[in-house]
């Protein structure tokens, strides 16, 4: 084989993640009082765009998520040697993005270095001027004519992908109109995001659309594959939070008595400390665990992915007492319906009190807390990195890209497309997220639903 | 005298079109009350908001004049539509205890009104506040004003509304169901107060009521609402001797009372439509048994009749002549056997000296300090077939009482024994085992089924627990049975509970109940949460599941209606203990216990007009300090010495009898 | 009442004490004195005699719990959890790595973050609320929605991006303030005024969503429709009604921040250089200065928990039905 599939830890994570995702989809499916929330959502415009968007977005996470290793030309005894880089299928999509790195920085769209640079001409004479690139722009003879260049291939780009996006709108049609989605809107951003997204391929084949960075590579790259860390950050976590608040949660409501003082305290104690502080004391011992045990990784991709997993791990640890508050209350509130005596007056045991009658009843709460910390996650991430305690430097994030960037503001000119497009594309993602968590919440919170059922 | 209030062609809309309120038209003369009759939902409480101007958000009015004191109110600018809020007109709402700013003294919110609507200021805002909280019958008036609603009983608190819209003194006073959240005895307060402060200020007052028996008591006129509109306008006499509209005619039939006792009662089949679901024909004609193919064509127009008596019927279209008069004999069902010999069969569950108890911590490290004595002391035997009803006033322990029977609530001390065996004790296993015989039927209907489990399950789920009925043939053809029992069709099945109304949602919950087939059913409210027409239907349900099942009943209730159709025996509960007990025909028809007469007086009668009424002052005391002796003792007008001295044992009046009272004892 | 305050005292002891054994864990058993030895002085050119010495230097070359070599109470006393963990309840948190009492330090840099919290918390807790109010007057118009709408893309913008892009335009394109620094004196002025303003920008978006939720679930209650059935305008319902009301829900989340106020920022005070115990924390994180970063999370939870307090004491004033029950 000329390469070899790798699961890393947080593949694995993302794997089980979809895996659940998708029984639960299968779930809902079939269970139409699960379905009618989510036909709400469906008939809202923004949700259904921004859920457009993050689908993309989830889409380049997944693709990058895909590892294997290359297998190199020499052989070693008879044996397939294998790179020691972890590659990504989406790396392999992006490829001339990965490999055309320049010297150094770039303006996006430039065909020349930011710097100047003393250049020997074939005359010997040694002259200061702005070097051209090896990749941007390269396929110019004269850096003149890089305007029309630019907006011929930006123009051709659109077009062509605003066709791919109607021959995409068109067969999609059809299906969608029966379910009284918002056609309109959907069609719109469609051909808007197919339109940019056409130029963007267009240009990238031979420009850095948004530049390169110090060590010259391509921030269009730096800031997709930014998109893996973020999305893990945002979900890995609620692997941790979730069985975590559940279980407590509905047991300290439930049982109450000891088991609640007990649940109560840990929360308590846990919440009591400032979150920053907490992660920061956690994330330093990890580092001076892992800093201390070097055997235990094989290469560096595993040893940052690890790293990724274990800030998922402490963020979850850290941030589970929220939603364990709201479930033990909602829990409180629940154990004293009627329906639930009715089921303690058969002697149902607890356990399936808990699983058939807490659990359906509280889901809606979780669900609506875990959309509205993704976005509150995906930004913790940039911060995190910036106070020391994020992911591993040597992993593209947004705050790892942040944190490089900004090191150069006080340059004269300023470079400024790396922090811009760190913090653009991590406003399109968060937005986007923001936006569908509130029809989310607006389709599943029962104080907001309407009268609509009662008939 | 004039129209102080005259409101025409009223319509209101909901913003997606619906007509809530649809071409309502009525007036009101100076000093008299008007009431809205109507079950919920059928745009009462929306039409007395759209005469202020306060529809919540989404509900808007759409046409029609309302003019107040001859000042229209749909013209008025909104600043000056202000100063006849509160003014001119006030209102008072159901929930005094949401409707009071908790976190506002009660001398501040009269006193917001006085300072807006009577220009006063200073010193006299406070001397008028607790001239008016004197007025509406308030102890201690003066140190009162400096309370905050928290610390006011329920009657209290809609006495301060009284107060805070009387201090405006207003010309019409809007009351939208003044007393559906209080008990009883306190109901009969509020209402005196209303018709003394009427007789004394000559103001008119809109009443919106679900209740017939308060229209029966307070109202000079009364409109009948069905689904949005007038159904029917007659004065109250008219409207009880004769009501004209088959709803009218149904809803008087419905009510439960002991000259109906053997028969089913005139339950309307189905139940309320959503507001603004029927645009054609008449709205009642779905439910109605004189309905015929024009009914659901084209709604019939107002029709006004010789006596003055309105009405919206096809049946009184050609005016004047009453053809209506046809009122349907109500359909005797196959089942309606006699009761009237008083036979006692096996006793099914014995209950002595049940105790339930609630500690209560208080300080630093949360000593137990007292006790809430929610259940203190209960005897009572439910013989096999029969019913026996526990009646009291809300905070008196009813409730708690059924759940300790269950084993729902741990009993502090006392016997359970059902069919000799004792229950208290049990546990795991054993209990599970006992459990099949003994169910309960739970108040609210929203609260008492799983939102997130079809109807199949929710019946099965007490077959899996108990271990009835394994095979899952038998098992489904047994919920197939429990459909038919309570009259509901076998597809209902796999629907969820939001697809039912609230009675059909009730039918479910007893075949819950049956699921495990019970020999005793604890009925805790069934019906206090359901509209007159649909409790009817579900009594005479309980009543023919228990001839057919041989079911016995405890009935927790505080409707004594229902009590005197559907009870055998009878106990009374008042703080925690039971006052009196026995035959339904002893208790209610020659009550001993100063209490139980009271409450009897209380309740507001169609054909009581003229009982004397016994009127108890003041409120239910706190079960956690209960008062010295015979607990009712402060409200009891034969208070003798020995009564605050200690709890009056049983008094033997006949084999059935019992009393707790020093008025009948050797005491 | 008094009771219930003291019970509510009594309480947070079980919690810091919690806090300490957690904290205690955390940096000693998860990691032995020997790893981070280790990793203080390079993983590579380590010898158990350095280690040794660093471990003496600190202070860490006792035993975790108990001293059998010890006699009387120093079994207990002459302990790491004696004397880095427990000796924190008498708010002795000994010294830092570079030698200084981390008391003292505390001390003088609580000042300099108050001069930037305290104003940031105050104007932002008043312009917040002013804002809810207006979309709350508004609700259900056009201003409203682009005041939600506004909300939502404010509070999707990472906070990293409010203070690069503030000193960037004010400090370097408009001149207007200095970029950096701090001076306790009258001349400070200059330096916290655009700490400040990007400190209530950064969180305007969710803190007034968050208000507006809570006026508008007020608003919809029944006594509001009592007070408008009065005749009272909409301005007296929403500032004698609704906003008397909503104190309650606004102050679970105002007041137990009052005490945290002390901390400072960690991204403010890094980024303008303020001398507070925001970048005191971030310094210690990257210098990976333990005793510092443990300092840090027994007073930041010591100040919550007073919050909590505090926030249990602001209910019984503003609430009756907690005063009199």
């Amino acid at each position: 084989m000329s390469f070899m599939p790798v699961i890393l830890w947080s593949d694995a994570l993302v794997f089980l993640l979809l895996l659940s995702g998708i029984a639960c989809a299968w779930y809902v499916r079939r269970h139409e009082h699960l379905l009618l929330p989510w036909r709400r959502v469906a008939q809202s415009a923004t949700a259904m765009v921004s859920l457009l968007v993050l689908s993309l977005f989830l889409l380049a996470g997944l693709l990058d998520t895909l590892h294997y290793q290359v297998a190199l030309p020499e052989k070693n005894g008879g044996e397939t040697v294998y790179s020691p880089e972890v590659l990504s299928v989406f790396d392999k999509l992006l490829t001339p993005l990965r490999t055309h790195t320049e010297k150094t920085y770039s303006a996006p769209l430039a065909v020349t270095l930011y710097t100047k640079e003393s250049i020997s001409d074939v005359h010997g004479n040694v002259l200061r001027e702005y070097p051209r690139l090896r990749y941007g722009g390269a396929q110019l003879a004269d850096i003149q004519q890089q305007g029309n260049d630019v907006l011929r291939r930006g123009l051709s780009g659109a077009l062509a992908g605003l066709a791919a996006g109607l021959l995409i709108a068109l067969g999609a049609r059809r299906r969608l109109a029966k379910r009284g989605w918002p056609l309109r809107a959907l069609l719109i951003a469609t051909l808007l995001i197919s339109a940019i997204i056409g130029m963007f391929i267009d240009l990238a084949t031979s420009y850095h659309v948004l530049g390169t960075d110090k060590v010259g590579q391509d921030v269009l790259y730096l800031s997709l594959k930014s998109i893996r860390t973020g999305l893990i950050i945002g979900t890995v976590t609620t692997l941790v939070t979730l069985p975590l608040a559940l279980l407590l949660g509905i047991a300290a409501g439930y049982f109450r008595g000891w088991i609640d003082d007990v649940i109560q305290y840990i929360y308590t104690v846990l919440s009591s400390i400032p979150s920053v502080l907490l992660i920061a004391a956690a994330v330093l011992m990890m580092q001076v665990t892992i800093d201390t045990h070097p055997q235990w990784f094989n290469n560096s991709a595993s040893r940052a992915d690890l790293r990724l997993v274990f800030l998922c791990l402490i963020l979850g640890v850290t941030s589970w007492t929220g939603l364990c508050r709201l479930l033990r209350g909602e829990t409180l509130k629940l154990r004293e319906m009627e329906y639930i005596q009715a089921a303690q007056s058969f002697g149902v045991s607890s356990l399936r009190i808990l699983t058939r009658h807490i659990m359906p009843n509280v889901m809606h709460i979780v669900l609506i807390s875990l959309v509205m910390d993704f976005s509150a996650l995906v930004l913790a991430e940039a911060v995190l990195s910036y106070v020391g305690v994020g992911v591993d430097p040597s992993m593209i994030s947004f705050g790892t890209m942040i944190n490089a960037a900004r090191l150069e503001m006080g340059r004269e000119p300023m470079v400024w497309w790396a922090l811009a497009s760190a913090f653009g594309f991590m406003l399109v993602l968060v937005l986007a997220a923001n936006l569908f968590a509130d029809a989310v919440r607006d389709a599943f919170d029962p104080r907001l639903n309407r009268t609509e059922v009662a008939a | 005298m004039g129209d102080i209030l005259n409101v025409s062609g009223l319509v209101t809309q909901l913003r997606n079109g619906a007509r809530i309120v649809d071409d309502i038209s009525f007036s009101i003369k100076a000093g008299e009350t008007y009431a809205l009759l109507g079950e919920s939902g059928c745009g009462k409480s929306m039409t007395a908001l759209s005469l202020l101007r306060l529809l919540p958000d989404g509900v808007v009015r759409t046409s029609g004049k309302a003019q107040l004191d001859g000042v229209d109110m749909f013209d008025l600018h909104e600043r000056e539509m202000r100063a006849v809020r509160g003014g001119t007109a006030a209102m008072i709402f159901q929930e005094p205890g949401l409707s009071l700013n908790p976190v506002m003294t009660v001398g501040a919110q009269i006193a917001e009104v006085l300072e807006l609507h009577q220009g006063m200021r200073g010193a006299l805002v406070r001397q008028r506040s607790v001239e008016l909280l004197g007025k509406v019958g308030i102890p201690d008036a003066a140190r009162r004003v400096t309370e905050y609603p928290l610390q006011l009983s329920g009657g209290m608190k809609q006495r301060v509304m009284i107060a805070m819209a009387l201090a405006g003194q207003p010309k019409l006073l809007i009351a939208d169901e003044p007393t559906t959240a209080l008990d009883v005895t306190t109901q009969a307060q509020v209402l005196q107060l209303l018709r003394d402060t009427q007789s004394a200020n000559g103001m008119s007052l809109l009443l919106i009521t679900h209740d017939l028996g308060v229209v029966a008591e307070m109202a000079h006129q009364v409109g009948v609402m069905y689904a949005g509109q007038i159904v029917e306008q007659a004065s109250r006499t008219q409207l009880l001797a004769r009501p004209l509209h088959p709803y009218t005619q149904k809803l008087i039939a419905a009510l439960p009372d002991q000259r109906r006792r053997n028969q089913p009662l005139a339950a309307i089949p189905g139940s309320v439509p959503p507001l603004g679901s029927v645009m054609q024909g008449c709205r009642f004609a779905a439910r109605c048994d004189q309905a015929w193919s024009l009914c659901s064509e084209k709604m019939p127009d107002w029709a006004i009749l010789d006596n003055g008596q309105g009405v919206r019927c096809h049946l009184y279209q050609d005016r004047g002549t009453l053809t209506g008069e046809k009122v349907n004999a109500l359909k005797g069902q196959d089942d309606a056997t006699s009761d009237s010999t008083p036979h006692r069969e096996s006793i099914i569950l014995q209950v002595s000296d049940l105790r339930v108890h609630f500690p209560i911590r208080t300080g630093i490290l949360q000593r137990v300090v007292g006790q809430v004595k929610a259940v203190d002391g209960v005897s009572l035997d439910i013989p096999q077939g029969r019913t026996l009803a526990l009646v009291g006033e809300s905070g008196c322990g009813k409730t708690t009482l059924g759940k300790a029977l269950l084993q729902l609530i741990p009993p502090t001390a006392g016997h359970v024994q059902f069919s000799g065996h004792e229950l208290i004790g049990l546990a795991g296993g054993e209990l599970r085992t006992k459990r099949a015989a003994m169910q309960m039927v739970f108040q609210d209907p929203y609260a008492s089924l799983n939102p997130k489990m079809r109807v199949a399950e929710i019946l099965e789920e007490g077959m899996t627990a108990l271990n009835i009925e394994r095979d899952s043939a038998a098992r489904q053809a047994h919920i197939d049975t429990l459909l038919d029992q309570v009259g509901l069709a076998h597809s209902f099945k796999w629907r969820y509970p939001h697809e039912f109304s609230g009675g059909q949602r009730q039918r479910i919950a007893i075949a819950r109940a049956l699921a495990v087939s019970p020999q005793l059913l604890i009925c805790d409210e069934p019906t206090s949460a359901l509209d007159v027409s649909v409790q009817a239907q579900i009594l005479n349900l309980l009543k023919s599941l228990q001839e057919k099942l041989n079911l016995s009943y405890l009935f927790i209730t505080h409707n004594l209606a229902v009590v005197e159709y559907l009870a055998h025996e009878v106990c009374v509960m008042y703080l925690g203990r039971i006052v009196e007990r026995g035959t339904a025909a002893e208790v209610l028809g020659m009550p001993r216990h100063p209490y139980t007469q009271a409450l009897l007086s209380a309740v507001p009668r169609i054909a009581g007009q003229g009982v004397e009424r016994i009127r108890l002052e003041g409120d239910l005391p706190s079960p956690a300090n209960p008062p010295q002796g015979c607990h009712f003792a402060p409200r009891c007008a034969h208070t003798k010495d020995i009564c605050r001295a200690g709890y009056p044992p049983a008094t033997k009046l006949s084999s059935t009898h019992i009393v707790h009272c020093y008025l009948y004892g050797e005491g | 009442m008094l009771a219930y305050l003291l019970r509510r005292i009594l309480y947070a002891v079980p919690i810091l004490i919690g806090v300490n054994l957690l904290t205690f864990a955390l940096f000693f058993v998860v990691n032995t004195p020997d790893d981070m030895a280790r990793m203080q002085l390079g993983i590579k050119r380590v010898t158990p005699d350095a280690i040794e010495k660093w471990k003496q230097q600190h202070g860490y070359d006792k035993p975790l719990l108990l001293n059998n070599t010890a006699s009387g109470t120093e079994k207990i006393t002459n302990t790491i959890f004696w004397q880095k963990s427990a000796s924190m309840f008498a708010l002795d948190f000994g010294y830092s790595d570079d030698g200084r009492n981390i008391s003292r330090e505390i001390a003088t840099r609580m000042g300099p973050s108050l001069a930037i919290a305290l104003p940031t918390f105050l104007i932002g807790l008043v312009a917040y609320v002013s804002f809810a109010l207006l979309m709350t007057l508004f609700r259900a118009t056009a201003l409203d929605m682009a005041g939600v709408a506004l909300c939502v893309v404010l509070m999707s913008i990472s906070f990293l991006f409010y203070i690069i892009s503030g000193q960037f335009v004010v400090s370097k394109l408009w001149h207007l303030v200095p970029i950096s620094g701090y001076d306790g004196g009258t001349g400070g002025f200059k330096f916290v005024v655009l700490p400040i303003v990007i400190g209530v920008i950064g969180s305007v978006g969710s803190s007034s969503r968050w208000y507006r939720t809570i006026f508008l679930e007020e608003i919809g209650k029944d006594y509001v429709r009592t007070a408008r059935s009065k005749g009272l305008s909409e301005l007296a319902v929403l500032f004698r009604h609704v906003l008397k009301n909503a104190m309650i829900p606004v102050l679970t989340g105002v007041v137990v921040v009052i005490p945290l106020l002390f901390m400072g920022s960690l991204l403010t005070e890094s980024f303008f250089g303020i001398p507070g115990l925001g970048s005191y924390t971030i310094d210690a994180i990257n210098a990976q200065d333990f005793s510092v970063v443990r300092a840090m999370v027994f007073l930041g939870s010591l100040l919550y928990i007073v919050g909590l307090i505090l926030t249990d004491i602001s209910y019984t004033i503003v609430d009756p039905r907690v005063r009199l029950s």
